[in-house]
């Protein structure tokens, strides 16, 4: 997994509640095998018009959010599904941040097997950062080992962020090979458990 | 001792390794795999060169994609591409499959508690976030995303923070007409969307305990649909009255000896939750939504709300959003609400018990003219149950059509879907935009308010159903 230590890049705004997997990748997209090539079909419905253009109306389609590396949500982001298609397709069309004021649960453990950092901020400092990104070209500085996100004009506030997340993603990290390590403590347990 | 709680008592069975500032180490008793979240999890395995550490601890089928017509035509090439992964996966490493022409196929929820595979205080995952399915059972059952999936098979552990703790307390005893899936709407519609967030919910009180396994799992299924990974409810008489005899439950003096065990998981007196909610009984109704999230639903006789109404800025976006979506007026009242679609079906509501309860509503009656309206039993076992009954004969003669089993309408990966534009009464779990077909507009029920709206055409008290359909 690709590491993410500090990271500045433009934002996206999307300013609304309860976005589910469905929202972020529609089920005609979860037939494909492989792990790659979903960025193509994030937010599909949202962001394409029926002839297959983009929808100018689309939060993500305006021109100060092209090549966003960074998503200011709303409230209870990435509910519904458990689908990991979600964060493969947020990952492949760029993002590696996203800021909101409250995750689903399964969505946010998701991200941090993707290299994505999923932020939690209280609902006041995340729509601040909507206002400044909402109309214009908004760049944000994001430093995970001090847990901080500040900008060019004075916004600095820190997150709050579980160390083991934390570490695997400044590590890039991957899990199975960690767990492997304690494999004579799975053994032990499935004796004594007689599993 | 001090009391402690089911969830408490499950995870502390299971702890492999425990140390501080890391999430514990967690032992899974259970995997369930299907075909659309698992092809990605097989290939990293490969990738690395590892094993499915215990395949038989793994049990898969084939559910999201599965034509409800023809079972074998599969027209959908990438459909069927994904299923026949599924089948080389599990060869090649030796996990056990119920595929297609296997007597077991079935959703993947509704096939574990048949085979007798969820069992009280096992930790049960699966790549499917309605998991929490079988926490009925006094299990610890969540979703998890495909790295995880890929983490269980090659060490049967997952890292897991201990969740927090609450209890959904469903007070009194039920009206007539609200069913199990009225309570779940209702707790839902009146907590919110994400109350559940970060918790396992253990579900209490004198309208749980009346309540029998099927239903109980038509409560825990929507536990995710609150915010919550896992939702559970304390085993007890009704639960080993419906494992004895199940093909994975052990027999005779074991299964005795597993009763005590089993006994011993529920909830301790006097033991305490992190959080507490609860509803009165009386307080709900037949439910049916009228947004696109599960707490967006009132009670037969309510209205559409205004954005006016909300509490919250949050919540205002959200009926905003919805209405939008929904092409709905606020104060419309629901019985004004018209459907094109019926969807008797899912992970949800597609138990016999589901469709013994449609067919009653069902039987005599006839569909209302420009009505489509679909059955599609949860398990090849649940539509056998129902044939050799002859409620497949009632639903036909009625003009509903009887399918095969398979997730279907739920979520629309397979041919079923609803048109853009048109509205269905659904008794799955999601009414989320797009979720049925792009444009369709799903409203959330329970079999027999489904069953009625198919009969009069729009939504209507399955108390009053005949003078409904003779106004």
């Amino acid at each position: 997994m690709e590491p993410l230590v500090i990271h500045t890049g433009n934002t996206a705004v999307l300013p609304r509640v309860n976005v589910d997997t469905d929202q972020i990748i529609p089920k005609q997209f979860l037939k494909r095998v492989e792990r790659t090539g979903f960025g193509q079909f994030l937010f599909f419905d949202w962001r394409f018009l029926e002839d297959g253009s983009d929808n100018p109306e689309f939060e993500l389609n305006q021109p100060h959010a092209e090549g966003a590396t960074v998503l200011i949500a709303d409230h209870n982001f990435g509910s519904g599904s458990s689908r990991e298609h979600a964060p493969w397709a947020l990952q492949d069309y760029g993002f590696r941040v996203i800021i909101a004021p409250s995750f689903a649960d399964i969505f946010y453990s998701n991200c941090f097997k993707n290299g994505i950092l999923p932020i939690r901020l209280e609902e006041e400092k995340v729509y601040r950062l909507m206002e400044k990104g909402k109309n214009q070209k908004y760049d944000v500085m994001v430093d995970l080992p001090n847990q901080k996100i500040t900008d060019e004009q004075g916004f600095e506030e820190t997150f709050e962020i579980d160390n083991y997340y934390k570490e695997m993603l400044v590590n890039g990290w991957d899990e199975i090979s960690i767990t492997l390590q304690y494999e004579d403590k799975i053994d032990k347990f499935e004796k004594s458990m007689n599993v | 001792m001090k009391p402690k709680t089911i969830i408490e008592k499950i995870w502390e069975e299971h702890k492999v390794h425990s140390e501080e500032g890391k999430p514990d180490l967690m032992y899974v008793d259970l995997q369930m795999v299907h075909e659309v979240t698992s092809p990605q999890a097989f290939e990293g395995l490969r990738l690395s060169g590892r094993k499915v550490r215990r395949p038989d601890l793994t049990f898969a089928t084939m559910d999201h994609n599965v034509p409800t017509e023809n079972r074998s035509s599969i027209t959908d090439a990438v459909s069927k591409k994904q299923m026949e992964t599924l089948t080389n996966n599990c060869n090649e490493f030796g996990v056990e499959i119920a595929d297609l022409n296997s007597p077991n196929n079935g959703i993947v929820h509704i096939i574990g508690p048949e085979l007798g595979l969820t069992q009280p205080g096992k930790i049960i995952v699966c790549g499917d976030s309605h998991t929490s399915t079988h926490g009925a059972f006094g299990a610890l059952a969540f979703g998890i995303g495909t790295s995880e999936v890929e983490h269980t098979l090659a060490t049967q552990t997952l890292w897991q923070s201990p969740p927090k703790t609450m209890e959904v307390r469903v007070n009194g005893r039920l009206n007539p007409g609200a069913t199990a899936k009225d309570i779940i709407l209702a707790v839902i519609a009146k907590h919110g969307v994400d109350f559940g967030t970060g918790h396992v919910l253990e579900y209490t009180g004198e309208a749980i305990r009346g309540l029998t396994m099927e239903e109980r799992m038509t409560i825990c299924n929507m536990s995710i649909e609150a915010g919550a990974r896992a939702g559970l409810i304390s085993p007890d008489q009704v639960t080993f009255d419906y494992l004895e005899g199940r093909r994975h439950v052990p027999e005779g003096e074991a299964f005795n000896e597993k009763v005590e065990e089993w006994q011993a998981l529920a909830t301790d007196e006097g033991a305490e939750y992190d959080a507490v909610v609860e509803i009165d009984s009386e307080e709900i109704q037949p439910m049916v939504t009228w947004g696109t999230n599960p707490s967006q639903g009132v009670g037969i006789h309510g209205t559409v709300p205004s954005p006016e109404d909300a509490q919250t800025g949050a919540e205002r976006k959200a009926i905003e959003q919805s209405l939008e979506y929904m092409d709905l007026e606020p104060g419309t009242k629901m019985t004004d609400i018209h459907i094109q679609h019926v969807f008797l079906g899912s992970c949800t509501n597609a138990r016999i018990s589901d469709l013994r309860a449609a067919a009653k509503i069902a039987e005599g009656r006839t569909v209302a003219d420009g009505v489509r309206a679909m059955v599609v039993p949860g398990s090849q076992q649940v539509k056998m149950q129902a044939e050799e009954e002859g409620l497949d004969k009632i639903f036909k003669d009625a003009g509903f059509d009887w399918r095969q089993s398979g997730c279907s309408m739920c979520l629309s990966m397979n041919p079923d879907f609803v048109p853009e534009g048109e509205r269905c009464a659904s008794t799955s779990n999601r009414n989320f935009e797009g979720r049925q077909g792009k444009g369709a507009r799903t409203h959330l029920v329970s079999p027999a308010m489904a069953a009625a709206a198919a009969i009069a055409g729009r939504f209507v008290d399955i108390r009053y159903l005949d003078e409904a359909v003779t106004n």
